[in-house]
């Protein structure tokens, strides 16, 4: 008998329809992944395994988990399995602690609670140390710890009672690809000491690759495929399946392009932030988030900007759109300034979060002729021009008439770029710009680039901490950490053979699908 | 933590020195004389200058305002024009009733407002939320002052276990004063614990939908033990804001039930200062309250930081 | 349309009904004194009584509706014509000497305590609703500066807002332009529930004297008289009573109604 059986579950939230007829089963010591996009039901599984669901879900079917069946059970005895023969760890690391108890408080809870017998400090250091965070005191509070170790502290609570399943939802979504690769490799190294299942949800095939030994894939909450992990990603047999593998390792055809004139100078580029007064009468120090950074940017260039979160990337792009004061150096567009407001014309920018960059109150033609605001004088043939830009990233003209809460979120890219085209800037700022989409969408949208390239010569910079996207997408790249860019050159130089520890450190620890599929 | 209080302490005292020079400033523009008020229209002009002289009020207004400030660093507050008695003795005396009441008031506002709120959270959405928050907007809605007439017409004119109105005093024993301030506590505290469950109840609700919330029920925690372990603490913060602000309500709101209920208080000296242009007593009063609300507010931040580790160890 | 929205908005709307209907119709001349019929309880000539003076309350009630709106909105606006500019500009100078300064000046004035700050201004200046107008006003000034920058601090984050910059746009245009919009909802619930702390201020101060004079009625100075009064009449203290009290409930149902069907997820400052 499985340790984990789920049979036939169905799930309704307040009438909706949300997982239908998912079955899926975890041996003890193994490792299952579950993948999916957004909308999916894979987060809705895990919650439902632990029975944590949102008030009024009704769930039919059947969950075993080592001989309990959940569904039948009452609250009082799954709050005694819970924790237990269960543990679950979540995405968001920065958030899942309780920000007024010390980490050793909130690991030795779970052991007071089930081993009432056990020193519970003691074991809350033991299990401490095993997540690797020896050198932290169990007096330490959540906010004086990195992200990382957070998401140790998380792990150590799910595990201090050495459960027999371990469930982690997105559990390195949040964090960055080196940490990610450690956490993988805990987690990992956990459940086959242990011989514990772990039940890993997660959207990242590449990371799916890495860890698991069988795989769901997901959709519209309905079980698509299952099956051995080696097997299942070298043979897809359903479409869905095989479309999710081929956005996921999607390659686009970039267009050759005339790399003549240097566009964008960046020189010697300082951006120090003043930190609050450590003591009283002392100088405030300072922190330099962009150190002494030097590029250029020529016209018809595709350039990538990585590295991971804190590097510096996001201060250098709004110093970068002149949004940002830099105490040194100086960065100029075709020889002038950017802080100039005679610049700002010739750059715009494309965010990263499809529901934040549009003011929800306004109709989409006023939002992607906003930058028609830089002109001396507004077009005569506004509508026009904006019928065309829709036009140019895939949307129809009459889309301008409707607000941006009626668009997905990759139609909301489309928009953002539609804005971004709108009066012809010479450079492109995309910052993020496909994070925060699924992987299919992610696909369309940089093909969409492509074709924009082979259309209008673009010239652009594209920030991102995905070195699978920035591989495919740009000429040339530059690695950031601590300020400064530790290795630029050609995209395929740099990714065949890079130079600089940092980046081959990047390199590594970012998880790959095979190469044999699609 | 030390900078933290140090930090706090220190705009406390900026506080204090820009309110006396508001409080200061708005006296001194007050039309009318008080010289003049005090002996009236009649009076000659050279007994008028002796007096300004004698009461300061001849000198710079710069230098009255240190004098001011000064005295009262060191308990003095001056002489009332009226009765020519030290404010201080005055003040002292009418503390003794404000304060308490004050206090009452909170305390009893405390003790209905948080079972209150913690229920109505705990059971969010079913009858009992629903009649509590639906009573609590009533309670907000009534002026204490009218439900302090309501009271007296109950308890004291019909039932006749109170009495209207008058303070007894403290010599005549704690019971007996404690009593003849518990009407006018309940008129002041019923409407503030409405709004203090309130918040209790949504602080509560916001907590329960933390992250962390749902890692502790993940541990094994019941609802109920999550939220007294983890809930409770978080949702503090925004309660004891609340908590802060209220003192300073209850001892203003108290200014008005002491009308009420005849009530030797501040709020009596005030109102009688102010018919008798007896400026000085105002000011000071005044001073006194501002005082106490900085004062407060200085320790509901000092609780924070007892409450919440993150702001220890910032700033 | 939910019903805390329905009944909030029928109470608030009766009393507006009766205060704009004053002006052109009473049953009885408010200030008419008639003692011979004084101290009559609700019956069907007099639908509220009388009072001492044997002046009809239902009248009375009326008018005094007038009083205690002009008086909150006023302060409101004052409130929100101050406070909201500060607030936008405080936001947009997030950190900045501006913010520091803005925020700062705002404490200051929630250590006073509003209604003593009240009554010294009444006090000093004269009683009357003017007076009484601007004591309650300047304590709404740092109430929606709060809301209005605590509203908007978030939106300066969001991109949308750093792609208006990006098309060049000034920190007063994006405020008017994309803040102000967004902050809406916020501002009318925040204005709802200022109203009725209004309604319930002018009543305290009338209620001591400070506010409107006679022969100008209002709600407070009739609990004020019928304080006197209340073993023999209560009707004279309970019938404002509930005015005051069924009007609050009316605009704070309103402002939750209106908070629930415009954005689940607003806050509000609620004091």
């Amino acid at each position: 008998m499985s340790l984990l059986d789920i049979r036939n579950l169905s799930l309704s939230i307040t009438g909706t329809l949300i997982l239908q007829d998912v079955s899926l089963t975890l041996e003890a010591g193994e490792v299952v992944a579950v993948t999916g996009e957004s909308g999916s039901g894979k987060s809705m599984t895990a919650l439902a395994v632990m029975q944590l669901l949102p008030s009024g879900a009704e769930a039919t079917g059947r969950i075993t988990l080592d001989g309990h069946d959940l569904l039948m059970l009452d609250e009082a005895t799954l709050c005694t399995l819970r924790g237990d023969l269960v543990g679950m760890v979540f995405q968001e690391p920065m958030t899942a602690l309780n920000p007024v108890q010390t980490i050793g408080a909130q690991v030795s809870e779970t052991v007071r609670l089930h081993r009432p017998d056990l020193d519970s400090l003691k074991r809350a250091r033991d299990v401490l140390d095993r997540v690797g965070l020896q050198a932290i005191p169990l007096t330490r509070y959540p906010h004086e710890l990195s992200g990382g170790q957070r998401q140790r502290v998380v792990i150590a609570i799910a595990i201090a009672c050495g459960p027999k399943l371990l469930i982690a939802d997105e559990p390195t979504t949040a964090l960055d690809v080196t940490t990610q690769a450690q956490i993988l490799d805990l987690l990992k190294q956990l459940a086959a000491e242990d011989g514990m299942g772990l039940l890993m949800i997660t959207h990242d095939l590449a990371v799916v690759a890495e860890i698991a030994d069988r795989i769901t894939v997901m959709r519209g909450g309905k079980v698509v495929e299952a099956g051995d992990t080696p097997a299942l990603l070298a043979a897809p047999k359903h479409p869905y399946t095989q479309a999710l593998l081929a956005a996921s390792n999607h390659r686009v055809d970039l267009p050759d392009s005339n790399k003549d004139t240097p566009l964008l100078q960046v020189k010697n580029v300082v951006r120090d932030y003043t930190l609050p007064r450590t003591r009283l009468f002392a100088p405030a120090g300072t922190h330099r988030a962009v150190d002494h950074v030097s590029f250029d940017i020529r016209r018809g260039e595709r350039v990538g900007l990585v590295g991971e979160s804190g590097c510096g990337k996001s201060t250098l792009t709004r110093a970068i759109l002149g949004l940002e004061p830099v105490q040194g150096g100086s960065i100029t567009l075709d020889g002038t300034p950017v802080t100039d407001s005679s610049v700002r014309r010739k750059m715009q920018v494309v965010f990263q979060d499809p529901y934040g960059s549009f003011n929800p109150r306004h109709l989409v033609a006023r939002l992607i002729s906003e930058p028609f605001h830089l002109l001396d004088t507004p077009p005569k043939d506004r509508d026009a021009r904006i019928a065309a830009a829709l036009n140019d990233v895939g949307l129809s003209p009459e889309d301008a008439q409707k607000y941006p809460h009626q668009f997905s979120g990759g139609q909301r890219q489309r928009l953002a770029i539609a804005r971004a085209l709108i009066i012809r800037p010479e450079l492109v700022i995309f910052d993020e710009a496909v994070s925060a989409l699924d992987v299919s969408v992610r696909a369309q949208i940089l093909d969409l680039i492509a074709d924009l390239c082979r259309q209008y010569d673009l010239t652009y910079l594209f920030i991102s901490h995905d070195l699978s996207v920035v591989r495919t997408i740009t000429d040339r790249v530059m690695v950031m950490q601590r300020g400064r860019i530790v290795e630029q050159g050609e995209t395929e130089a740099v990714f065949g053979a890079a130079q600089h520890p940092y980046t081959r450190q990047l390199i590594d620890a970012a998880p790959t699908l095979p190469e044999a599929i699609t | 933590m030390l900078r933290y209080t140090f930090k706090r302490l220190l705009s406390l005292i900026v506080s204090l020195a820009i309110a006396s020079l508001v409080i200061f400033a708005v006296i001194e523009v007050a039309p009318g004389d008080p010289a003049s008020f005090m002996l009236g229209i009649n009076a000659a002009e050279d007994t008028l200058a002796a007096l300004r002289a004698e009461l300061g009020l001849d000198q710079p207004k710069w230098q009255r305002y240190l004098a001011w400030v000064g005295g009262m660093m060191q308990g003095d507050f001056g002489t009332s024009y009226q009765y020519r008695t030290p404010v201080s003795e005055m003040i002292a005396d009418r503390l003794w009733v404000s304060l308490p009441l004050a206090l009452y008031a909170l305390t009893l506002s405390t003790l209905i407002a948080f079972p209150a709120g913690i229920y109505a959270a705990s059971r969010r959405g079913k009858a009992g939320d629903v009649s509590v928050m639906g009573a609590t907007q009533i309670g907000v809605a009534i002026p204490n002052f009218w439900f302090a007439m309501i009271l007296v017409l109950i308890f004291a004119i019909n039932l006749r276990w109170f009495s209207a109105g008058g303070f007894t005093g403290w010599d005549e024993g704690v019971w007996a004063a404690m009593k003849s301030l518990t009407l006018p506590a309940i008129a002041l505290a019923l409407p503030q614990a409405a709004i203090l469950a309130r918040v209790m109840r949504s602080a509560l609700l916001d907590v329960l939908d933390e992250d962390f919330m749902r890692t502790a029920r993940a541990k094994g925690l019941s609802r109920a033990q999550a939220l007294r372990r983890h809930g409770l603490r978080n949702a503090m913060i925004p309660v004891l804001t609340i908590l802060g602000l209220q003192f300073s309500f209850l001892l203003a709101g108290g200014i008005i039930i002491e009308q009420v209920f005849y009530l030797p208080g501040l709020g009596r000296l005030i109102f009688q200062s102010i018919s008798a242009r007896d400026l000085i007593v105002v000011e000071s009063v005044t001073m006194l309250l501002v005082f106490a609300v900085i004062t407060v507010n200085f320790l509901v931040d000092l609780a924070y930081a007892a409450v919440d580790p993150r702001l220890r160890a910032r700033t | 349309m939910n019903r805390t929205l329905i009944i909030g908005g029928i109470l608030s709307a009766l009393m507006l009904v009766a205060a704009l209907a004053s002006f052109v119709w009473t049953p009885f001349d408010h200030s008419a004194m008639n003692i011979p019929e004084r101290l009559q309880t609700p019956n069907g000539t007099h639908w509220f009584g009388t009072d001492h003076f044997g002046r009809d309350l239902f009248s009375m009630i009326m008018v005094g509706a007038r009083t205690s709106i002009a008086v909150a909105c006023v302060a409101v606006g004052i409130g929100i014509g101050l406070g909201v500019p500060l607030g936008l500009w405080a936001a947009a100078r997030q950190g900045g000497w501006v913010d520091e300064v803005i925020m700062r000046g705002n404490d200051l004035i929630f250590a006073f305590p509003s209604l003593v700050i009240a009554i010294l201004i009444t006090a000093i200046f004269g009683a009357g609703a003017i007076n009484a107008i601007i004591a309650i006003g300047i304590f709404n000034i740092p109430v929606f500066a709060r809301v209005t920058r605590g509203g908007a601090l978030p939106l300066w984050a969001r991109e949308f807002i750093l792609a208006a910059r990006v098309a060049g746009k000034g920190a007063a245009r994006i405020s008017v332009e994309h803040i102000l919009p967004n902050i809406a909802n916020l501002l009318i619930v925040q204005a709802t529930i200022q109203f009725s702390l209004g309604i319930l201020a002018e009543a305290a101060l009338s209620y001591v004297g400070l506010g409107a004079q006679p022969p100008t009625p209002s709600w407070g100075r009739m609990l004020a008289d019928a304080q006197t009064l209340v073993s023999i009449a209560p009707h004279m203290a309970l019938v404002p009573g509930f005015a005051i009290i069924l009007t609050v409930l009316g605009l704070n149902l309103l402002g939750d109604g209106l908070r629930d069907a415009l954005d689940p997820k607003l806050r509000v400052t609620r004091v």
